[in-house]
């Protein structure tokens, strides 16, 4: 039971921890800040839906930088995706959210 | 005109009459006839009048009667008198005006001005039926502008729950009205052009061709990327942030505060680069590996000379053996340095290290500390450099990747191998009881109680100081102070002015912990021991000039060996107070070693870019190996050191190199075993060779 609610608190704690880890990206160092900070800002906006922070991010994007975007924002999810070059981020965020962001039009 | 006027007198006759009438008085007669003008000359003579049968016949004064007649518009037929019956007066009045029109002819005729409603409805018939041809398009449009502003009214007209008929009528009024206003915008007024005076000119200029250009981009490359994210995906890789950013939290902690503002710059610096430099310090074991497989490539013939060659010609050399040259140890940062310091790894055989500073006392300049590995003769493993030249260095036994080092400013410093930084770890300074003068020698002792880190320093400035490394700081006491006995200046009341010596070298007795040897600079020796600080246990007069190396025997516990700048070198039984053997070297000699595997054997290395190799055993009185080892005579050698266990010897000129050499087989002869005998008996058989030598000696002196 210790090690559980130990488990527990760490989780709690990473979950805390809300700091962006970027996984992969092949971003110039701008844009992906710029990014990063913009995932940030939706997943806190809309902590409880995934889809309008999708929303948000998309087309935030599109205008920043152009069509077209795709964005996945999930918990549990594999995906194989073909991405236009030095335009794709894929980061955690909050512990037990994951966001892909990549350009294909 | 004769003939003519002979047809005519017939018919003219009438007429000159009616001609001779009418001249008298115009009348409104029957149609008189066109008069002839011509032969009136003749018929004007002849006035016969020729009158008519049914003419009036009136007396001349009435043909000649006037009458008058006055032409009036008034109409003959109408009446001059009407009278009308007026009702108001209640008689019958006269009217004065009589209306005296009299219509001759009226006819109904079909024009009808322009602007009348009829003219323009007419007008718009008209229009409609050439605009028809044109195109529906138009008319559609006007259709659903009309239908849609009739739909808008329709609807709050079905709001009102209006009659049907008047929708309709509504539309249709809607329709005359849009139709109307519409009107005057469709028909273009074609302006009228003055058929006579006007004509067109038009011209049209060329317009160039038109041409396609069609061009297709490259688009934008694209690559494949897959990933899992999963719960424990996300919390393995935040662990791992965590675990990173801890580490980097302790390297923060454990910098020094001499470091810590570059630090922080570095930090940065560094962590920044971390993410770039992780995948070279990967590489860096690789790299490492490569650059050995490299080098030993390189200097493949060497490394077999090291391993196996053996000189077979020293069989033909009588008792006398030579030194191979096999690698050269030099730095580009060194260059300049001279080599003020060598010493063996105890633990990596084949790790050494190098100390460069200046024996100049006018030229002096920065200090290095190269450690090389026999393994990779191009570059140094570690390299430290510092301010000032090192003169001296020792590694220590039992912790090998401890190197302390003395400084020609008087300082003493620690190098931590295990931590690459340029910085040593510990260092003395001015206030932490640095020498004054330069540090000649240092050497590690055992741990004290504490299990602290201790080592000795001896230099010029007449101080030999033990330094004690207490929790990252250094403790110095001072043990001994060198005076120089017997030099009392001549001072008032018999006070004794004591000099300092300037100490050079020491060494350690191997079993004697405490005993421990120090050469001055006056070429004196003196035995001491730790525990007394005053007083000198022996006294020695060695030389003349400056002691340079002292060193005891590694296996006879009473025999030393000290070299000097006089260009000798003597050996010595501590107990004695006369050498027991002198050596006369042509130049002065910088230093001088014993072998580890034998007690005979030394070497010993001179100005002149030579060394001298001796073995008591063979030959007692001169070397059995003398060689100059470096390229230009100019270079002095200044220090010598034996591997503890292999058979070679490094050699440091003052030019900065480092040379390697191999001991042919007759420089490292081992006593011939008799039959049956153990030659592993090391330490007792060398014991006994040199005490026979020895015996031999001071047999010789008692007897002189």
């Amino acid at each position: 039971m210790g090690e559980t609610e130990g488990k527990k608190d760490e989780a709690d704690y990473k979950r805390l921890q809300t700091f962006p880890l970027v996984r992969h990206s092949d971003m110039p160092e701008e844009m992906r800040v710029e990014t990063m900070e913009l995932c940030v800002t939706a997943c806190e906006k809309f902590s409880n839906n995934n889809e309008s922070a999708a929303k948000m991010i998309k087309e935030t994007m599109d205008k920043k930088f152009g069509s077209s975007w795709h964005v996945v924002i999930g918990e549990g999810f594999g995906f194989e995706i073909t991405h236009e070059v030095k335009n794709l981020l894929y980061l955690y965020f909050g512990g037990s959210l994951a966001v892909c962001v990549w350009k294909c039009s | 005109v004769l003939p003519a006027s002979l047809k005519m007198p017939h018919k003219q006759q009438p007429r000159t009459q009616s001609i001779a009438m009418g001249r008298g008085a115009r009348k409104k007669d029957e149609d008189s006839g066109t008069d002839v003008g011509e032969g009136t000359d003749e018929w004007a003579q002849s006035k016969a009048t020729v009158r008519p049968p049914d003419q009036l016949d009136l007396t001349d004064a009435e043909l000649k009667e006037e009458f008058t007649r006055i032409l009036t518009a008034n109409n003959p037929h109408a009446p001059q008198n009407i009278v009308r019956y007026s009702f108001k007066e209640g008689t019958y009045k006269l009217i004065g005006f009589v209306d005296q029109l009299a219509v001759h002819f009226s006819q109904v005729g079909n024009l009808i001005p322009k602007d009348s409603d009829e003219g323009r409805r007419q007008h718009y018939r008209d229009e409609l039926a050439a605009v028809s041809y044109q195109g529906s398009q138009e008319s559609a449009k006007v259709v659903i502008s009309e239908t849609e502003i009739l739909e808008e009214e329709e609807e709050p007209k079905e709001a009102e729950a209006g009659s049907q008929t008047d929708v309709p009528t509504a539309e249709a009024s809607e329709k005359m009205v849009e139709e109307e206003l519409i009107t005057p915008k469709q028909p273009k007024e074609r302006k009228l052009t003055n058929k006579f005076n006007f004509s067109e000119r038009a011209s049209q200029t060329f317009n160039n061709p038109l041409r396609d250009r069609e061009c297709q981009m490259e688009p934008p490359p694209r690559t494949n990327f897959s990933a899992t994210a999963n719960q424990w995906e996300i919390y393995d890789a935040y662990v791992e942030e965590l675990e990173k950013q801890e580490k980097t939290k302790e390297k923060e902690k454990t910098k020094t505060l001499v470091a810590k503002k570059m630090g922080k710059m570095a930090m940065r610096k560094t962590t920044s680069m971390e993410s770039q430099s992780d995948d070279i310090t990967k590489v860096t074991q690789a790299a490492k590996i490569v650059e050995r497989m490299v080098n030993q490539n390189t200097y493949d013939d060497v490394a077999q000379d090291f391993k196996y060659y053996e000189d077979a010609a020293d069989e033909y050399r009588d008792q006398e053996g030579t030194l191979l040259p096999l690698w050269k140890f030099q730095n580009d940062k060194a260059k300049r340095l001279a080599v003020t310091a060598l010493c063996w790894n105890p633990k990596y055989n084949d790790l050494f290290a190098v100390g460069h500073g200046s024996y100049d006392f006018l030229k002096q300049s920065r200090g290095m500390l190269l450690l090389y590995s026999m393994k990779n003769p191009s570059f140094p493993e570690y390299i430290f450099s510092s301010e000032s030249g090192v003169m001296c260095l020792d590694i220590h036994v039992d912790h090998p990747y401890l190197v302390v080092v003395g400084h020609y400013d008087g300082n003493v410093a620690i190098y931590n191998l295990k931590k690459p930084h340029s910085q040593p770890s510990f260092r003395s300074s001015a206030k932490s009881g640095k020498h004054t003068d330069p540090v000649w020698q240092v050497r590690w002792q055992k741990d004290d109680m504490d299990h602290n880190l201790n080592f000795f320093s001896v230099s010029s400035d007449g101080r030999i100081v033990s330094w004690t490394l207490v929790k990252s700081e250094l403790v110095h006491t001072e043990v001994i102070k060198l005076k120089v006995e017997g030099s009392s200046s001549g001072s008032l009341e018999g006070s004794q002015i004591h000099t300092v010596g300037c100490g050079t070298a020491f060494d350690f007795h191997k079993e004697l912990d405490y005993v421990f040897l120090v050469g001055t600079e006056e070429g004196k020796i003196y035995k001491c021991s730790k525990s007394y600080s005053s007083q000198f246990l022996d006294t020695y007069d060695a030389h003349n000039m400056a002691v340079d190396a002292v060193s005891w025997n590694p296996y006879h516990t009473k025999v030393f060996i000290s070299c000097s700048s006089d260009w000798t070198v003597k050996i010595w039984d501590h107990t004695v107070k006369t050498p027991m053997f002198i050596y006369d070297l042509t130049s002065a000699v910088g230093d001088v070693a014993w072998a580890p595997y034998s007690s005979t054997v030394f070497a010993a290395v001179t100005t002149n870019g030579k060394t001298h190799v001796f073995d008591l055993s063979t030959n007692k009185y001169e070397a059995i190996c003398s060689q100059a080892v470096v390229a230009k005579k100019k270079n002095k050698i200044t220090h010598v050191q034996f591997n503890p266990i292999h058979p070679i010897i490094i050699v440091g000129d003052d030019r900065g190199h480092v040379t390697c050499l191999k001991l042919s087989p007759n420089l490292r002869k081992m006593p011939k075993e008799k039959k049956g005998q153990e030659v592993q008996k090391g330490p007792a058989v060398e014991i006994a060779k040199l005490d026979k030598l020895l015996n031999l000696v001071r047999e010789v002196k008692t007897k002189t």
